[in-house]
């Protein structure tokens, strides 16, 4: 038994890693076509990781993927797709800096109770993709999009109706009223890598125990795989499908905590954009598995930071917003290739035996 | 089964995000100074970082773009380019242009405010500039555009040349910086004609980044407005503005551009037959002549009004559409210029 999920754990990280090893073959072929050198491209990409710089940069834009990529993999497992994570997000946000600016208190509990509000204000907005989803049967692709929609129009409006504080110097950035430094998340390595990185990898330990080491995790995996069996022994899929939109709802809250309390420390237009949406690619790559998030995650943070070197060279930034488009897409092809192929190889394994009982019978 | 469809609807969806983060297509990304160019080289490394969407636009970022060509032909400079696809990328791009030897660098766009505050702190001997924003530090030059004035004068030139009184303006997302071309658009109009109708209507709120490319969206509003009796309409809301183009061609009514001369960018006769004026922002004077500074060894920074006195901002000619009211237009701007008309910055 042990043995087999072994097995099953590096057929998994296999295909990954053949899914990059191709969509880097591609790109290759790509840049080729386009008259650029992909030597020179993928020593400029590769050799990049010698800056310590690049580095912490990579760590620090792996954070908010982590927890994004963690608020749809919660959704996956209950055969949820949550893909209003940036609308919870930028819910948050906004409520965070609004409410974090408003009190005092001493600084680590000023922080948690920013990431208290965050957590709760996402929740909330992904409550209503959930009620929507238990009450009317809304598919919540459709709605969480919609109330992306939403979110964003709303967001814009409340910042600019009532919580905007013009800059002193007339400049065009407007923001939110600066939270008290009380509030503001350490940073690691100064102004390069923020402390939400432990939040992050504290939150895929807790997704981990959460989904595999407890009783909610085993109902609500069985409830995603199959809603009719597990309802059969007593588990409700309507309250499996809201407690885990509002999971994945509470991390989208943290998710743009490490642009808000880590760096910029008020509301901005723009802050965080697509942190919420990057994560959804970064939750297929790492096949919903925290280990598997906590890599991707680092993969895009790194492409991502190295892409600018790239460009210093000559080769367009869009090389690597495909690379990594061609990695995602690898992964769901390759993966089904390779699902197909270890489903085959068990059935055959299977056959063996039945046959090896049959002649000794 | 079931299963799989929604594997593939995920992967989709996935990947339809990525296309729509990866909108816009590059030319090369470094300039250097043609074979044919008389400015021998100077040995100077200038960069320019654009912002998310950057280069192709057609309007802003491509008129900053035009600034440094100038800056490479005419004075030697070598011009490094970085575009920035997410937020952490615009101070990961100014460091990586600072530390590869740069010695002028042009933030374009008002997002690079923090990020150049930050970086220019920690790079004293490094000129930097920034476009749309002020960054109060003694080696960053902060360009300012007063876009109100030259939106003034586009929308006089629209109410002279609008035959049923009924004008639109589009924006793209809701922010200050656009609301300031409304409010010299409209009070250009009504300073010509007090009874004029503007109809307003903005693609996006802010924060939404597609309100700078969303062709059709422009395209629809203009065509009703176009349908409703409107015969004039200003788009500031950079790529979008091509759907305005697009309408006013098959309705046979006018559009007017910004921030570069579309009648030159566009190059499409249909097109040219329909763009009244552009409302031109030169950013490619503001980032060539910090560049030039630079090079002349003028590192100090302060803020750099571009406004109607000094031609950063104007309306263009081309086509000569407004050849018989251009009289109206530049005693209009003359009087701005000596401050009898006020121009609001808010509409």
């Amino acid at each position: 038994m042990k043995n087999q999920r072994l097995q099953r754990m590096l057929v998994t990280s296999a295909s990954s890693l053949l899914a990059v090893f191709v969509a880097l073959c591609i790109c290759a072929v790509i840049l080729l076509i386009t008259g650029k050198d992909p030597i020179e491209a993928y020593k400029t990409l590769f050799g990049a990781a010698g800056d310590t710089k690049v580095l912490q940069g990579a760590l620090n834009r792996a954070t908010p993927l982590m927890i994004s990529a963690s608020a749809v993999a919660i959704g996956f497992k209950m055969n949820l797709f949550n893909i209003g994570v940036e609308g919870q997000m930028r819910v948050s946000l906004l409520a965070t800096a609004v409410a974090g600016a408003a009190i005092h208190l001493p600084a680590p509990i000023h922080v948690l109770f920013c990431l208290v509000v965050a957590m709760a204000t996402g929740a909330l907005w992904a409550a209503f993709a959930g009620w929507l989803k238990v009450k009317r049967g809304v598919n919540e692709v459709i709605s969480t999009i919609m109330l992306n929609f939403v979110a964003l129009s709303l967001v814009a409006w409340a910042f600019d109706a009532f919580f905007r504080v013009d800059s002193a110097t007339g400049s065009l950035l407007v923001k939110t009223k600066e939270l008290p430094s009380s509030a503001w998340f350490p940073d690691i390595v100064d102004r390069r890598l923020n402390g939400m990185f432990f939040v992050a990898v504290l939150v895929l330990v807790l997704f981990y125990v959460l989904v595999w080491k407890t009783k909610f995790g085993f109902q609500l995996r069985a409830s995603g795989a199959n809603p009719g069996a597990s309802r059969v022994t007593g588990v409700n899929p309507k309250r499996m499908i809201m407690i885990s939109m509002l999971l994945s709802g509470a991390l989208a809250g943290l998710v743009g905590m490490r642009s808000l309390l880590g760096d910029v420390h008020a509301y901005q237009n723009n802050l965080a954009e697509q942190q919420g949406f990057n994560g959804i690619a970064v939750a297929l790559l790492g096949r919903n598995h925290p280990l598997g998030i906590f890599i991707s995650a680092l993969l895009f943070g790194y492409l991502g930071e190295a892409s600018g070197r790239l460009q210093l060279i000559d080769i367009p930034k869009e090389i690597t917003t495909i690379m990594t488009g061609i990695i995602v897409l690898a992964v769901v092809i390759i993966n089904e290739a390779v699902k197909r192929w270890d489903d085959r190889r068990i059935q055959h394994k299977a056959a063996l035996a039945l046959e090896a009982v049959a002649v000794a019978a | 089964m079931r299963k799989n469809a929604r594997l593939l609807a995920v992967s989709i969806a996935a990947l339809s995000l990525f296309a729509a983060a990866c909108g816009g297509d590059d030319k090369g990304t470094t300039t250097e100074a043609p074979a044919g160019s008389n400015a021998p080289a100077s040995g100077i490394i200038a960069g320019v970082a654009y912002d998310t969407g950057g280069r192709g636009d057609g309007t802003f970022n491509d008129s900053a773009a035009k600034g440094g060509e100038q800056a490479a032909s005419e004075l030697g400079v070598e011009i490094k380019e970085l575009e920035a696809n997410v937020d952490e990328d615009r101070k990961a791009n100014l460091e990586l242009l600072a530390g590869d030897g740069a010695q002028v660098i042009v933030g374009v766009g008002f997002m690079f405010t923090d990020p150049m505050t930050e970086v220019a702190a920690a790079n004293p001997d490094i000129h930097f500039g920034i476009v749309d924003s002020v960054v109060d530090a003694p080696n960053v030059s902060s360009l300012l555009f007063a876009a109100n004035q030259g939106s003034f004068l586009v929308g006089a030139a629209a109410a002279l040349k609008s035959t049923t009184g009924h004008i639109g303006f589009i924006g793209g997302q809701e922010i200050d910086l656009i609301k300031e071309f409304e409010a010299g658009y409209t009070a250009g109009a009504k300073y010509v004609n007090p009874d004029i109708v503007v109809d307003v209507k903005y693609l996006g709120p802010a924060g939404d980044n597609s309100a700078w490319g969303n062709v059709a969206g422009a395209k629809e509003i203009a065509a009703g407005w176009y349908a409703a009796g409107a015969d004039i309409i200003y788009t500031a809301a950079g790529g979008s503005g091509a759907g305005t183009i697009e309408a006013a061609e098959e309705a046979g009514k006018w559009a007017i551009g910004v921030d570069s001369d579309q009648y030159l960018t566009s190059g499409d006769p249909k097109a040219q037959a329909v763009i009244l004026t552009s409302m031109v922002k030169r950013v490619d004077v503001a980032v060539f002549e910090t560049i030039k500074a630079s090079v002349n060894g003028d590192t100090t920074g302060g803020i750099k009004m571009f406004d109607l006195s000094n031609d950063g901002v104007g309306y263009a000619t081309s086509g000569g559409y407004l050849d018989d009211v251009k009289d109206k237009l530049d005693a209009i701007k003359a009087d701005i210029v000596a401050g009898k008309i006020e121009v609001p910055t808010k509409p």
